[in-house]
């Protein structure tokens, strides 16, 4: 089957991205606008919106509305624009240092509201453009530019988060999985409500680096290995999954999302 | 002899903060400051430096951490640049009221939209009246020199005020030059330990950040206002046995040139440097011209000021930053209501210029100058010129 017309989403005369050699965002830039294009999303109905940091550059990239707002706010200002446009097909494509530090809170309460918007967390594992800090995603005891002798404090998963926090869509691929990462972009189109896609990504340049995680073939290689399927790994014991991620589908429900709740105030009052 | 070594501004700065012997640091990564924090993180690892490190998840958190630190009576470091401050803003405001003696070094950088990194005064002017004592450095050893000087008066009993230091993004952050190290025994003499003036303490209970209804909350702002006010003395004091101990020697406004100047070009941070070259090459024309450079912004040192350009018929005021929809600079609007009540007051030209990074060269300060004399320019008609804009 021939690829569906992705270019018409990227700024193709804007290539090569500033992006260091390696890097994941090129390759999740693709599979969005794979996904988009195959969902037949016209650009013009499509908001692309980013925080700071790498993936924050991916807007300069794209051919649709775009929105770059400050540092870990972009949720909020999204939800401000689909309040008012709902029929704006919403992606927020954020870095971890952006979504899981300064801008936590927006995501616990973005998905608590499940506020009609795809959420596509880039997970590098660490502040890429400042010089490789870590963010609260940055595994334990993991070597990055503050944390010399291994990171102190233990990391979160932010699937898990928006579960309880009450997304309609969570699910968890790598860089290395490209299908499976363009069919959960792809299904999280689909939804209303809240979704997330979180898609681990190498940083060869920092966090790859001060690991020793090796060339940018053997950190694929690693995301390939690391990165189980959510199946398999449910059914190990606790030591063994020490050793390994989850990747897969964690949930896909369809609870109203908070402009139909909010409609259905109106309708109410109407009456 | 103090060694000299040639050294990243950022990476000395970092090391004076370590040989300062600092309790905590709390950060967030925002460029330019990012190397003071990361190096402090090394020096931490290493355990060359004995300190809590903490690399919170905002910079509201990161000042939220140092005031509980400094609380409690730590010596307490943080640093950050631009948006960084802003979303500290509220956190500012909290620091100074409680007259907590925390040191925050601010790579100065220009504030979003539209997205920029590079230096200007945008950030700290934002919040110049937040009860902050805030001075401004010209180069690298300036830098090293007043990470002491900052704890020296933030912990002084008689100030107990947070301090700032500002110095300019990229500009000097990522600049390497020659930086004389202080020795750790003039360092020990001059920074005597942090005995804080009242801390949280089971003991001796006292309360922080209570109630102020509107029957206290003016008493507590007059308060505020003269412990700022008063500090000038200390500040000054402070400047003075520096120089005792290293032979530099550092005061609120300091002078260029001034023998004789009938314009001075009136700087602060490191455009003095660049504004120095100008003013010489004017001088050598025979043109007379000199220079003032505020060191101290907050508190303003209004006596030193009027006294500097006392003899002066003409300030040229370089401004950093846009005071949207008000009548100049913010440093411009401040120089003129310092000089309203003299005799003989000299006229102000006020040129904002060198936003987010844009370079300013010393034919466009000798341009600058040029202009102020000439009748029927803009800068002598106008308020302010934001200049150089590409129309």
């Amino acid at each position: 089957m021939p690829l569906a017309d992705y270019k018409q989403y990227v700024a193709m005369d804007r290539l090569p991205s500033i992006w260091c050699p390696g890097c994941g965002n090129g390759v999740a830039l693709k599979a969005l606008a794979l996904a988009l294009a195959e969902s037949e999303i016209p650009p013009d109905k499509t908001l692309l919106a980013n925080g700071i940091g790498c993936s924050g550059r991916v807007g300069d990239y794209v051919r649709c509305h775009r929105f770059h707002g400050t540092h870990g706010r972009t949720l909020a200002f999204v939800t401000g624009i689909k309040l008012v446009r709902p029929e704006i097909k919403a992606v927020c494509l954020l870095g971890d240092g952006d979504c899981s530090a300064i801008g936590m809170s927006h995501f616990i309460h973005s998905a608590r509201r499940n506020v009609d918007i795809v959420t596509i967390v880039i997970n590098n594992f660490n502040y890429g453009m400042t010089g490789g800090q870590f963010s609260p995603l940055s595994p334990y005891n993991m070597i990055t530019s503050t944390s010399r002798s291994g990171k102190a404090e233990p990391d979160i998963d932010m699937c898990k988060l928006a579960d309880v926090a009450g997304a309609n869509y969570v699910s968890r691929t790598t860089i290395y999985h490209v299908a499976e990462m363009k069919n959960y972009i792809k299904e999280s189109l689909g939804k209303k409500g809240f979704s997330l896609v979180e898609i681990v990504s190498p940083c060869p340049t920092y966090y790859a680096r001060y690991n020793k995680i090796g060339t940018i073939i053997q950190q694929l290689e690693w995301l390939k290995e690391k990165f189980i399927p959510i199946e398999r790994y449910n059914e190990m014991n606790n030591d063994e999954k020490e050793n390994f991620f989850w990747r897969g589908i964690l949930i896909n429900r369809d609870l109203p999302d908070l402009y139909q709740h909010m409609h259905k105030g109106v309708e109410v009052r109407k009456r | 002899m103090n060694k000299k070594v040639g050294i990243e501004v950022s990476l000395a700065a970092a090391d004076a903060v370590k040989m300062a012997n600092v309790d905590l640091i709390a950060a967030y990564p925002i460029t330019p400051q990012t190397h003071i924090v990361e190096h402090l993180s090394e020096l931490v690892a290493n355990g060359e430096l004995d300190a809590e490190f903490i690399p919170v998840e905002s910079e509201h958190s990161a000042l939220s951490v140092c005031i509980g630190s400094a609380a409690v009576g730590a010596r307490t470091f943080t640093c950050t640049s631009s948006q960084g401050l802003a979303l500290m803003n509220e956190i500012i405001f909290i620091a100074s009221s409680m007259r907590l003696p925390i040191v925050l070094i601010l790579a100065n950088r220009s504030l979003s939209g539209p997205l920029s990194i590079w230096n200007d005064h945008t950030d700290v002017m934002s919040i110049r009246d937040s009860g902050w004592v805030q001075v401004f450095v010209e180069n690298g050893q300036e830098v090293f020199d007043h990470v002491f000087f900052a704890f020296r008066v933030a912990e002084d009993p008689k100030v107990s005020l947070p301090v700032i230091v500002n110095l300019d993004g990229f500009i000097l952050t990522h600049v390497i030059e020659p930086i004389e190290y202080w020795d750790q025994e003039s360092v020990n003499k001059y920074l005597p330990d942090f005995k804080p003036v009242s801390t949280l303490n089971p003991d001796a209970p006292v309360t922080m950040g209570a109630f102020g209804m509107p029957g206290i909350y003016t008493e507590a702002k007059k308060a505020q206002d003269e412990a700022l006010i008063n500090s000038k003395p200390e500040i000054i004091k402070a400047w003075k046995e520096m120089g005792e101990v290293i032979g530099r020697r550092y005061s609120p406004v300091e002078t260029n040139n001034i023998e004789g100047a009938e314009t001075v070009f009136l700087t602060m941070g490191s455009v003095g440097e660049t504004v120095s070259i100008a003013v010489e090459r004017l001088r050598a024309q025979g043109e007379p011209v000199g220079q003032v450079k505020l060191r101290l912004w907050r508190p303003f040192p209004v006596e030193e000021f009027r006294e500097a350009v006392r003899n002066v018929k003409r300030i040229i005021v370089i401004d950093r930053a846009v005071s949207f929809g008000g009548q100049g600079g913010p440093v411009a609007a401040e120089i003129r209501s310092v000089l309203y009540d003299e005799e003989n007051r000299p006229s102000v030209t006020n040129f904002i210029c060198g936003l987010a990074g844009r370079d300013v060269t010393p034919d466009n300060y000798i341009d600058m100058y040029e202009k102020s004399l000439k009748d029927g320019d803009k800068s002598k008609e106008e308020d302010y010129v934001i200049y150089g804009v590409r129309e």
